[in-house]
């Protein structure tokens, strides 16, 4: 398998994600967008998506089903107001499926 | 709502809608066929369409209602959609009382074991009487015989077949005594000997069935509750029936194309796919003619057990391409009953009309073109309603199917009920960017068919960040601008443009395209290139513009059919020797691989796509020319387009460049060029001939989008933005900024009867 793994040093882009998530940032350097394609990446299985409860302004998290004609289900426990708090949500929660290890900077 | 693990999101998308056409002249008559899950009554009304997009961000949302009764409430009944393809031959004398028999076909099946899957059947599906040749649950071959649900009898092979090799499948019975046999035997080609090369099971039929009343049915059987069940998933070659027990031997033999046209006594029918590739007809050779229909679209023109070799083309060997490969997600027709028909008034405006269907918090909008009379007077600019590109993305699963498109969007996946409901829901079918359950690729798509992401409001997945949408909705960002500017404007389609060619243009000064009119077939390239080459002036407001050739089907309305050889960006590649559509014959992917790249006809072809953010133009010293003066009057500005609701840039999503190897006139004027794209977008895998690092966005200088003007010798002239995103640039600030201000320099000039003079030719 070469898929990225990521590791406890590639917490330098996590702050780099931060950090352009903030700043509305998209150009990403390499070795933050590796980080980010490993995380987007894989099947859709089980794969966090965002559930719209109001077009353009309130969000849930769901998941993928990988499956034709199964449902989108809903994660519990998170609410969205802006895409940038799902999106830092998402890669902390990703963080941790990746590297069994809690996000902290 | 409540919490809970594993909870669902409630569907509210309980009216679904279609209609029998895309486009309509006044006097012409639309029906309407609706489908309500739950509503027990719902009212339309007819409106005009002025812009789609929702975002608080956007120009506002805006349909006006047209005053017109169109009837109604309306009764709301449930209309189901059947997928499926198979064969259906109408009940025969020469069906009835065979009760010695053998039937059997080539197959390669693709899902073996993913549930019960006929292969040739004649049952009664109300007293269950009848036989079937079927793979069972296990993906083992299976012979079935009953007089009556009660009484049945069957007998299995016990090997399961492997998926995408070619078998021969084969049932005998024979009278008196009720013995039957089931046969699987393994044909080449395939890599190495089968294991187990051939393997026959007998029994006993505990009674014949006689006098069954049903038809023959081939991939799939008929059902009590609806037309058919059971698909089979794979290809089928040559199903036959004898009335007599074959051997081995004299099957194989049976099997080759032509033998069973003549001499051969025990003969009932047999089905040769290799004839009449293009219908949706199955041919019998044998003297009765027993031929039968073709429901949903299978695919044809694919290789059959014979594989392709050296020949490429199903015109040249047809003998090679006599399989169908039928799928249980195909689906051509919906075939909905019609709930109400809609007359298009005398008088009425052209443009993008929608009926809206709708019962309490439910609607759906069902698109609709209203062009001018044919012979009335027209207005100096029409917009093409891409339709053919609308039909290639109908119901795209992109978002749900695709697991890497949150990579190249660069951000999360947002669904809206939309998309939850299309998750849920995937008998609305499939279209060119999706894969059958089997995997192999989607080569028709139709529109007789509710299409979910064709409709007013639908946010999309592509459309980068802002207001993310994408073909229809995104393209009345272009239809509210031209409302905005108050220029008159005519709506004609791409279907339009294929049935009528150049004759729909002619009248017209300036054509407008939408912001991905990738789709095109021969005619409809033809009278575009004629309408520019006669002094038309042409204004391409997109990207990804003329890439995938099409073909229309020659009978069947509203489906088209695109393989996508070779190269191009795709969701599947074509298996070798099924490059050329089986509607028409002709050589279908790209049009630069069709000698026909879109640098010729508009400047600028596809170099690039990705779907985070768009990057403005910047203008280049060309800009400057006195040719190109109309263009950017009132704009001082340097840098266009550092704005907009696709992306928040001008320039992006799918990106075109000029070429002068692939046709760009070289007088072109580069006006303007995009600038610092991020690495989600990636060069195209047809300019990628030898991989290397730095294909991406950051680093590849062919990742930009080039604004392009010429003129053409007719006194014409065509300008070209080569982005998608322009659009949503046209949009921004209630359309009041300089990307709108450029392109209605550009329409005014342009609706301007003074012939544009060919730079260096001689005055005529
Ligand atoms: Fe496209």
């Amino acid at each position: 398998m070469s898929r990225y793994r990521i590791s406890e040093a590639d917490k330098v882009y996590a702050a780099e994600f931060k950090r352009n998530l903030d700043a509305g940032d998209w150009f990403h350097s390499p070795g933050l967008q590796r980080v980010l394609n490993a995380m987007r990446g894989g099947p859709s299985a089980g794969k966090y998506v965002l559930v719209v409860d109001e077009p353009f302004r309130r969000w849930s998290l769901g998941k993928t089903p990988g499956k034709r004609g199964d449902p989108i289900e809903i994660v519990p426990g998170h609410r969205f107001h802006s895409l940038k708090e799902a999106e830092w949500e998402v890669f902390k929660l990703r963080w941790r499926q990746h590297t069994g290890e809690t996000l902290s900077l | 709502m409540p919490k809970g693990a594993g909870q669902q999101r409630e569907m509210r998308v309980r009216i679904l809608a279609y209609a029998d056409r895309l486009s309509a002249r006044p006097g012409e008559a639309v029906e309407i066929k609706a489908s309500c899950d739950g509503p027990v009554r719902y009212e339309a009304e007819l409106v005009r369409i002025v812009q789609g997009d929702i975002n608080p961000d956007g120009p506002g949302y805006r349909e006006d209602a047209v005053d017109v009764d169109l009837g109604g409430p309306f009764e709301g009944r449930l209309q189901p959609i059947h997928t499926g393809s198979y064969g259906i031959v109408e009940d025969n004398e020469a069906f009835r009382d065979l009760s010695t028999f053998t039937a059997f076909a080539a197959i390669w099946p693709t899902m073996p074991g993913e549930g019960p899957q006929t292969i040739i059947a004649r049952r009664d599906p109300h007293t269950g009487a009848g036989f079937e040749l079927f793979l069972n649950d296990s993906g083992v071959l299976e012979f079935s015989v009953a007089a009556s649900a009660a009484v049945a009898s069957s007998v299995s092979t016990e090997v399961p077949l492997q998926a995408q090799r070619w078998y021969l499948v084969v049932a005998t019975l024979s009278a008196p005594d009720g013995r039957m046999t089931v046969t699987q035997h393994r044909l080449p080609p395939h890599p190495l000997p089968a294991p187990v090369a051939t393997m026959t099971r007998e029994g006993w039929a505990s009674a014949v069935p006689t006098d069954v009343a049903a038809p023959l049915t081939v991939a799939a059987r008929p059902a009590a509750d609806r037309p058919a069940e059971r698909h089979f998933n794979g290809r089928l070659e040559r199903p036959s029936l004898y009335a007599s027990v074959l051997s081995l031997d004299g099957m194989i033999a049976r099997l080759e194309v032509g033998s069973g046209s003549t001499g051969d006594d025990d003969l009932v029918a047999a089905w040769d796919f290799s004839i009449d590739i293009s219908s949706h007809r199955m041919v019998d050779v044998s003297h009765r003619r027993l031929d039968g229909g073709l429901v949903n679209l299978p695919t044809r023109g694919v290789t059959g057990r014979h594989g392709n070799a050296d020949a490429f083309c199903w015109r040249q060997t047809p003998e090679r391409y006599a399989a169908i490969h039928f799928h249980d997600d195909d689906l051509y027709d919906a075939g909905w009953e019609t709930d109400f028909a809609l007359e298009i008034p005398n008088g009425l405006r052209s443009g993008l009309y929608a009926v809206r269907l709708h019962a309490d918090d439910d609607e759906f909008y069902v698109p609709l073109a209203v062009l001018p009379p044919r012979d009335g007077p027209k207005a100096a600019a029409a917009f093409l309603l891409p339709t053919a590109s609308y039909m290639a993305y109908a119901n795209n699963r992109i978002a749900l199917d695709v697991p890497e498109t949150e990579i190249v969007i660069g951000r999360l996946l947002e669904h809206n009920k939309h998309n939850l409901f299309m998750q849920e829901h995937p008998e609305l079918g499939l279209c060119f960017y999706d894969v059958h359950n089997d995997g192999s690729g989607v080569f028709y798509s139709s529109r007789l068919r509710p299409v979910v992401d064709m409709q007013p409001k639908i946010v999309g997945a592509l459309g980068g960040t802002g207001s993310n949408l994408w073909q229809f909705n995104a393209d009345t960002h272009i239809l509210g601008w031209l409302e905005h500017c108050g220029e008159r404007f005519d709506v004609i389609t791409d279907e339009d443009l294929h049935r009528e060619g150049l004759s729909l243009l002619e009248n017209y000064r300036v054509v407008l395209t939408g912001s991905h009119p990738e789709y095109h077939s021969a005619a409809m390239l033809d009278a575009l290139e004629a309408f520019v080459h006669r002094g038309g002036r042409f204004m391409y407001l997109g990207g990804n513009g003329f890439y995938w050739r099409i073909s229309f089907h020659p009978t069947l309305p509203g489906v088209i059919e695109c393989r996508k050889s070779e190269v191009g960006i795709r969701a599947f590649a074509p298996l070798p020797g099924e490059f050329f559509a089986s509607f028409t014959g002709e050589y279908t992917g790209l049009w630069r691989r069709n000698g026909r790249p879109p640098n010729r006809l508009v400047g600028v072809g596809m170099v690039s796509q990705g779907f985070d953010v768009s990057a403005p133009y910047r203008r280049t010293q060309a800009s400057r020319d006195a040719r190109a003066a109309f263009i950017f009057e009132g704009v001082d500005d340097e840098i266009i387009g550092d704005f907009g609701l696709s992306g928040g840039g001008a320039a992006g999503l799918e990106l075109d460049a000029v070429d002068h190897a692939l046709g760009t006139p070289e007088h072109a004027l580069v006006l303007a060029s995009s600038e610092r794209h991020t690495d989600v977008y990636l060069m195209t895998p047809e300019d990628i001939l030898d991989p290397v690092p730095g294909l991406g966005g950051t680093e590849a200088d062919i990742i930009r989008s080039d604004m392009v003007f010429f003129e053409t010798p007719g006194g014409g002239a065509v300008f070209s933005t080569g982005s998608i995103a322009w659009a949503g640039s046209m949009a921004w600030n209630g359309y009041n900024n300089h990307v709108a201000a450029i392109t209605a320099n550009v329409l005014r000039r342009f609706i301007a009867p003074e012939p544009f003079s060919f730079p260096g030719a001689t005055a005529e």
